[in-house]
């Protein structure tokens, strides 16, 4: 009955986002206020609808009804409750439906907290979300639905899939389509400033801090996705190009680039036009990135033929969302204003050149996943697209980007002087040559990437450091009176600070674990022993015991370290007899400086076992920095809520004067 | 996320095979082990999803890696080791494509975009500044006024 009601309530849903996308539409432009608000209540109660089937369906996998086909398929009364919760989205309906709840969550954001949008605005993002929930309530009902009953009713569940038993697996989902479909508001927003014909400093003002969120969340489903594969996949390996992760980097990329375009247009009122642009294409590549990858028409062009009905549906989608979006974007555009003008050397040049980047390093990405899908359809041919294009193409495109990351923020909005910015950042400049000097001093046979890597991660980090010091009038005022100063800077700043510096960890973490890592892959008896980077592994030996759902195999390794205590680590390897898979656990030691990383691998059924054994150096950092970037984020949305505050209660004297610390 | 199941399917297929390479398989040359751990990280384990044969622990990869480490034994280079294999099972088991034809695309399209759109990009801000000069800033400003009330 329960599981009835809950297919009740998304087909309700889906008539509510119909009533949603198309009345308000036609209030705001017949300016009806009935109208127009009917957008807000809508807005809530599709929320309410889909909040509640995702409950049920939620229920349903808590208390394994396996007469529900999905909880059959994905469940078994022996999996942990915990990952009976997160199974929820750990299935293709699941996942649609997560995709939806977060949809309307943003869309009962915007309502409830929208009240001081100008009312045909609001009106019409809120349509435009409705009929965006309008398209994936119908993909999901229609060809996806997740409350198909079974009939008669299994005893037991086939279990879900073990890789996804995790716990860094579980919660990642999340966090990704949080990020995926929060720029779906942002693209709402677009579409109805279009409609609007205008656009301003406000729009900006009110579209740059969903952008910020929906930023952060993919930001940590990106990182969360990467440190899960580095440790469950046994390889030491945190990124792979593969179309799953470059589905998630693409709308990152040019999330990226939207954030900053769009502070542009916030505090320079110009850049418009390509702000809206790249609204519509980061929730463009946010859909493709779930959608195509979900069709499996990356892996295989025939893929594409086993389930004809989604494959068409989600086509559809696609082409109306974007092609919708990038006509009306033709049609309305031209009518925008232009916004003000301002010379190349400048802060909104600096940003011009980081969106030019970072959309060129999309295009790049792009290019490389959908390329053998292109190749194979035209000249039949199959071709691999893997690490070393990337590496190749990517990396060089980027890097400019990331010299001009610090320079961006030294020079002063409108027009700025090269020179004076250069010599601000002199102390960063030193350091950047310094520190790879001293590392080649020590190990003669780096690779020169390598060392020009680290100057570029040095250069980021200590260009922040010095523009801080900087503002804080460092040189020129005594030291408390800059710490003063540094202190009470605005959030914005903080957070773009932060955020650049967490750039330069993350560099630093790729640059020093791809060049300086060790490996040791050995059979091992009890009693043997291997040295990795001046630590001793003495293998005791492995037990064998029954948990839960699976059977482990679990080695016990004491490391010892001249100098400090010892400690043990326990490899294990899992097999998982209803779901007849096997997976690795993998032991991870870490200092903050390096991790040292052991997978147990095969018996070869004589006592002998093959540990893999790898020290990574500065590997954490790569999450750090992905962390500090999306700290500095969240850091400057703390900023946004606090002017917009004071902007209703203050009058709008206060104007700043040019080239201040205003937040870039 | 679904490339991460259909990987657990891969992983499923292959069952508690071993994991990437295997002490067994290595040379006793340490230097020819080399060469061989970085062409095998170019070559795509044909039944994955998208790993190299250095990460796979498949069969085939297994397989794969044998081979490439006999024909450097037997004195390929590198090229002839690799152009070996790709007689073998095409071009696909390449992750880094050659340029050629087909591939011209792939390889032309970043540094042509990037050529082309900075190209644009520079004319239209040179343009811009030939056009209409960004007006002057406050600091620019003060100065004007200070100089015009000194000569005035």
């Amino acid at each position: 009955m329960l599981v009835e009601i809950g297919h009740f309530g998304l087909v309700l849903a889906l008539l509510v986002a119909l009533v949603q996308g198309t009345l308000p539409l036609v209030g705001a432009s017949v300016r009806s206020r009935q109208l127009m608000d009917l957008a807000r209540s809508a807005a809530l109660l599709q929320f309410g609808l889909v909040a509640l089937a995702f409950a049920i369906f939620m229920h349903a996998h808590i208390v394994s009804d396996f007469s529900v086909r999905n909880v059959f398929e994905n469940s078994n009364t022996a999996k942990p409750m915990l990952y009976k919760v997160t199974g929820v989205w750990g299935s293709h309906e699941g996942s649609m439906m997560l995709w939806v709840l977060m949809l309307t969550l943003f869309g009962a954001l915007v309502a409830a907290l929208g009240r001081l949008l100008p009312a045909t605005l609001r009106a019409r993002t809120l349509a435009i979300q409705g009929l965006l929930g309008f398209g994936t309530l119908a993909f999901i009902i229609g060809t996806s639905n997740p409350f198909d009953r079974l009939f008669p009713v299994p005893a037991d569940g086939r279990d879900l899939t073990p890789l996804l038993q995790d716990p860094g697996l579980a919660f990642y989902p999340p966090f990704l389509y949080f990020g995926y479909v929060g720029f779906s508001i942002t693209y709402s927003f677009a579409i109805a400033a279009l409609i609007e014909g205008r656009i301003g400093a406000v729009w900006a003002r009110w579209m740059r801090p969903w952008a910020l969120t929906a930023w952060c969340g993919l930001t940590i489903g990106i990182a969360m996705g990467s440190w899960w594969a580095y440790y469950v996949l046994g390889w030491g390996g945190w990124w792979y190009w593969d179309p799953v992760e470059n589905a998630s980097f693409m709308p990152w990329l040019l999330g990226t680039a939207l954030l900053h375009s769009a502070a542009v247009c916030e505090k320079r009122d110009s850049l418009q036009r390509w702000t809206i642009l790249l609204a519509i294409l980061t929730f463009g590549m946010s859909l493709i990135g779930t959608f195509l990858v979900r069709s499996g028409v990356l892996t295989s062009v025939h893929s594409f033929a086993v389930d004809p009905t989604r494959g068409v549906f989600i086509l559809v989608l696609i082409a109306l969302v974007i092609g919708g979006g990038l006509l009306m974007y033709a049609l309305r555009a031209a009518g925008l204003n232009a916004g003000q003008s301002f010379a190349p050397v400048s802060r909104e040049g600096a940003l011009v050149l980081n969106n030019f980047v970072l959309c060129a390093g999309m295009a790049t990405v792009f290019l490389g996943t959908f390329y053998p899908l292109f190749a194979e359809v035209w000249s039949g041919v199959k071709l691999s697209v893997g690490p070393q294009y990337f590496d190749k193409t990517f990396v060089p495109i980027l890097t400019p980007g990331i010299f001009a990351m610090v320079i961006g923020p030294v020079l002063a909005w409108r027009r700025g002087r090269l020179t004076a910015a250069l010599w601000r950042l002199a102390p960063a400049a030193i350091g950047a040559a310094l520190v790879p000097a001293v590392v080649f001093a020590f190990d003669r046979e780096a690779p020169p990437a390598a060392l020009a890597g680290l100057a570029l991660a040095v250069w980021a980090m200590l260009g922040v450091l010095a523009d801080l010091a900087d503002r804080g009038g460092a040189g020129k005022q005594p030291l408390g009176a800059v710490w003063r100063r540094i202190r009470h800077l605005p959030r914005g700043t903080w957070g773009y600070s932060i955020a650049h510096f967490g750039v330069g960890v993350l560099i630093a973490g790729i640059v020093v674990s791809s060049a300086w890592r060790s490996e040791r892959i050995e059979t091992v008896r009890s009693g043997d022993t291997i040295e990795i980077v001046g630590r001793t592994l003495h293998f005791v030996g492995v037990t064998e015991q029954d948990v839960a759902n699976y059977h482990a195999q679990r080695a016990q390794i004491v490391v010892e370290r001249p100098g400090s205590a010892a400690m043990t680590l326990y490899p294990e390897r899992r097999w998982y007899p209803v779901a007849r898979s096997q997976t690795t656990n993998t032991a991870i030691a870490t200092n903050g400086l390096g991790d040292l990383y052991l997978a147990l691998g095969d018996s070869d059924g004589r006592g002998g076992w093959v540990l893999r054994a790898y020290y990574n150096p500065l590997v954490p950092w790569i999450w750090f920095g992905a962390v500090l970037a999306a700290l500095g984020g969240l850091v400057s949305l703390s900023d946004r809520r606090l002017r917009v505050r004071a902007r209703m209660t203050r009058t709008s004297a206060i104007a700043a004067p040019a080239g201040s610390v205003e937040p870039g | 996320m679904i490339r991460r199941l259909l990987l657990a399917a891969a992983l499923l297929v292959v069952g508690a095979a071993a994991h990437a390479v295997e002490p067994s398989e290595r040379l006793a040359d340490p230097a020819l082990e080399a060469r061989a751990r970085t062409l095998s990280q170019q070559l795509r384990c044909l039944v994955c999803q998208n790993q190299s044969i250095d990460e796979s622990n498949a069969d085939l990869a297994h397989d794969l890696r044998t081979l490439l480490r006999k024909r450097l034994a037997a004195g390929d280079t590198d090229k002839q080791a690799l152009d070996y294999i790709v007689a073998r099972y095409g071009v696909f088991v390449l992750l880094d494509p050659p340029f050629e034809p087909t591939t011209y695309m792939l390889w032309l399209g970043p540094p042509l975009l990037v050529l082309g759109v900075g190209a644009l990009l520079a004319i239209r801000a040179r343009g811009r500044s030939d056009r209409d000069q960004p007006p002057l800033t406050e600091e620019e400003r003060a100065r004007a006024a200070a100089l015009l009330s000194e000569h005035g």
